[in-house]
């Protein structure tokens, strides 16, 4: 059971909020997996990709290839985004660089938490307990992109004593967007404001987010609106539901 | 005031207005609704059929020239007369020669955006002809003295209230809410409209090469009237309205309904093949068609961006779209809202006034699931950036940023340096209010330096 992970830490949770990275690196070593971060590693480039400046998207891009290249095995990304910039979207920015094919090669090893999960077959070894109310957010990009669908609710099957919700129709927007929510703040905060309202009203105590851009939007929105949900990204709800610790035994104040 | 900033202005006020949101979402929610339960209903394989039409839109784009000028051909041979127009100015001076030849004073038009884009209505309230509008959004929006809201529900943004107070006041209806009502008002206010226009003007959905005919979608017989009633009837049709075959309308008319609002088919579809015949005994005497340029071709020669030309205009990107759920129609300041809106009009207008627009999409993809002839709107909108960028048409505090980011980001000190900074002067630093509150304070120590620490510590695998 187990063997060798990489990690990716997006550049958003190594600096903004580690403690995704460390859940993620708990859970995989409970399930029996062998770990391997480089701290070399900083961000994928889509930040810079998504804003049209190609040439800087692709320096970063070309760092991160460095970091990963050498070495082999699965690289397992909390992040759909990331996921989704690094397998799909590395094949437009590389198209006729030397690196094209180092770019293949990392962006075919890239595979997001939850995908990863479920293709080992693990899905049922994720077991925990959390009694409440938990909305899930799909993000967008693991949603679309990466074509998760059902997954996200998939993959908290195991958790017992929670009630699972989300708002009706398809997964609607958090107002993110990368650079977007820097450009367009006002828009930014009324769209992280509106998707909180549609699980607040289904009295979702706590919201399940998959990606750490969504999570740090709607975390801030919720802060800002003093709504009374807390937000989390399911690896930080997986790692409380699994491993139940004296501080944090009750998030529902 | 740049474009930008204007957009930055107005999206700050509209964003917060609680009643706005409250309108478009009903109106989203009842859309949404009635646009699943038909997809469902009549389609056993939706994805299959986008691409069916996307191949069909593409295979228009393939052979172009020559389908315009089948298209030409066959039509002028009845009777019609083609005129082209290369620009918007063009097709408004076709437009100015043909009210004065056939000395028009009384204008009635059906919904149609490619006029909007020519601002068809200025031109002729400034040549002293009186214009009215027959599609009842486009009347109650013109009444109001405003733009369409939305290129397929251009009144979206009125409540049945607001629209019997505009009654009341400019067409004297008495005092009611009852939406049938109200519709009967206008159309009682349209009926002599019909019968003394001189000119009717239509848009057209699509230009049939085969048959050399137009086909007109409609719900409220509006078009029907504008374009049978009058001496005279002029179509104005951007020219990438082309279907190959009259057969071809099979697919398009049900999927243009079920996407643009929700029907299995829109209770009017009209195919017109020329002005009346010989052996005809109604229909106008005199026919034009104008066919609108106007920055396609100009799309048409990029190879990533032609894809847009595809659009059938259904408006179910904008429905799709949190963006313009928050922000509305107006805001946008194009003829074209929304996504699509987004990623034509830098190509249309140009990009440097227009390329914002591009940014102002966080790229959920929301608008590429929906479109019915799968154009790869939020690709196309990163693209957009991409060109903007190349040409040097964004601006130059973005340039500077992004290589300060890329610069930061190749090296792992750098990084951290960047977060410690932050931390440390960020207070300092010029960053507006609202940003600051949409990022945490962030850690004194990144991932990577916790994790150096603890592997220091426990140097074993466990948890």
């Amino acid at each position: 059971m187990g063997g060798k992970v990489r990690c990716f830490i997006p550049c958003l949770v190594d600096q903004v909020m580690p403690e995704i990275g460390f859940a993620m690196i708990r859970i995989l070593r409970h399930l029996g997996y062998s770990v391997e971060y480089d701290p070399a590693q900083t961000c994928c480039g889509q930040p810079g990709f998504n804003a049209g400046h190609w040439k800087e998207s692709r320096q970063v891009a070309c760092h991160c290839l460095d970091v990963f290249n050498s070495g082999d095995g699965p690289i397992v990304s909390p992040s759909g985004s990331c996921t989704s910039m690094m397998r799909h979207h590395y094949r437009e920015l590389f198209e006729g660089h030397p690196r094209a094919s180092d770019a293949a090669r990392v962006g075919g090893q890239v595979v997001e938490f939850a995908e990863f999960i479920q293709r080992e077959g693990r899905l049922d070894d994720l077991r925990g307990h959390y009694a409440g109310t938990v909305g899930v957010h799909k993000s967008c990009h693991a949603y679309r992109e990466l074509g998760l669908r059902e997954l996200p609710m998939a993959l908290l099957r195991g958790i017992d004593g929670c009630e699972l919700v989300e708002p009706e129709g398809e997964p609607v927007c958090c107002g993110f967007g990368g650079t977007f929510f820097v450009k367009f703040p006002p828009i930014a905060q009324s769209m992280g404001r509106s998707r909180l309202l549609s699980f607040t009203a289904l009295q979702a105590s706590v919201l399940v987010v998959n990606d750490p851009g969504c999570v740090m939007q709607l975390r801030q929105a919720a802060q800002r609106e003093e709504l009374p949900v807390k937000v989390l990204h399911t690896l930080e709800f997986l790692d409380l539901a699994m491993f139940p610790r004296e501080a944090v035994s009750e998030p529902q104040r | 005031m740049s474009r930008n900033a204007e957009f930055l202005r107005q999206s700050a006020v509209i964003a917060v207005d609680e009643v706005h949101r409250g309108k478009l979402d009903k109106a989203m929610r009842n859309y949404r609704v009635a646009v699943n339960r038909m997809v469902d209903q009549q389609f056993t394989d939706w994805e299959a059929l986008r691409q069916q039409a996307a191949a069909v839109k593409d295979h228009v784009l393939g052979h172009w020239p020559e389908m315009l000028e089948q298209f030409e051909q066959k039509i002028t041979e009845r009777g019609a007369i083609v005129l082209w127009a290369e620009d918007a100015e063009e097709a408004r001076e076709h437009i100015k020669r043909i009210m004065s030849r056939h000395e028009a004073r009384l204008v009635v038009k059906s919904k149609s955006m490619v006029t909007e884009e020519i601002e068809l209505n200025e031109l002729l309230e400034s040549s002293g002809i009186q214009v009215i509008e027959s599609d009842l959004g486009e009347l109650i929006v013109q009444l109001c003295g405003e733009k369409p809201y939305h290129i397929v529900t251009p009144a979206m943004h009125k409540s049945k209230e607001e629209i019997s107070v505009l009654f009341q006041q400019k067409l004297g209806t008495p005092p009611t809410d009852d939406a049938a009502e109200l519709t009967m008002a206008a159309r009682a206010h349209l009926r002599q409209v019909y019968v003394t226009a001189d000119v009717g003007i239509t848009g057209a959905n699509f230009l049939l090469a085969d048959e050399g005919a137009i086909a007109v979608t409609e719900n409220e017989g509006n078009a029907r009237l504008t374009m049978g009633c009058p001496k005279v009837h002029v179509v104005v049709a951007g020219m990438e309205k082309m279907l190959p075959r009259m057969a071809d309308l099979a697919l398009f008319w049900p999927i243009l309904a079920s996407s643009g609002t929700g029907q299995q088919l829109t209770s009017y579809n009209s195919i017109v093949r020329g002005p009346r015949q010989a052996n005809e005994s109604d229909g106008p005497e005199t026919m034009y068609v104008i066919l609108l340029d106007n920055g396609r071709s100009h799309m048409y020669s990029d190879p990533r961006a032609s894809e847009a030309l595809r659009c059938i205009r259904c408006g179910a990107c904008l429905n799709a779209c949190p963006v313009f759920k928050t922000v509305g129609g107006h805001t946008y300041k194009t003829t074209y809202q929304g996504p699509i809106g987004s990623v034509i009009t830098p190509h249309l207008r140009n990009m440097k006034d227009w390329q914002h627009l591009s940014h102002a999409s966080t790229l959920c993809g929301a608008c590429t699931s929906v479109c019915p002839v799968a154009i790869d709107l939020h690709g196309l909108l990163l693209e957009n950036r991409r060109q903007a960028t190349q040409e040097q048409a964004d601006d130059a505090f973005w340039r500077f940023a992004m290589r300060g980011w890329s610069f930061g980001m190749r090296c792992r000190w750098r990084m951290e340096w960047g977060r410690r900074l932050y931390r440390w002067l960020g207070w300092l630093m010029p960053i507006p209010q609202a940003i600051r509150r949409s990022v945490p304070r962030l850690p004194a120590k990144s991932f990577a330096e916790q994790w150096r620490s603890k592997e220091k510590s426990s140097s074993g695998d466990t948890p």
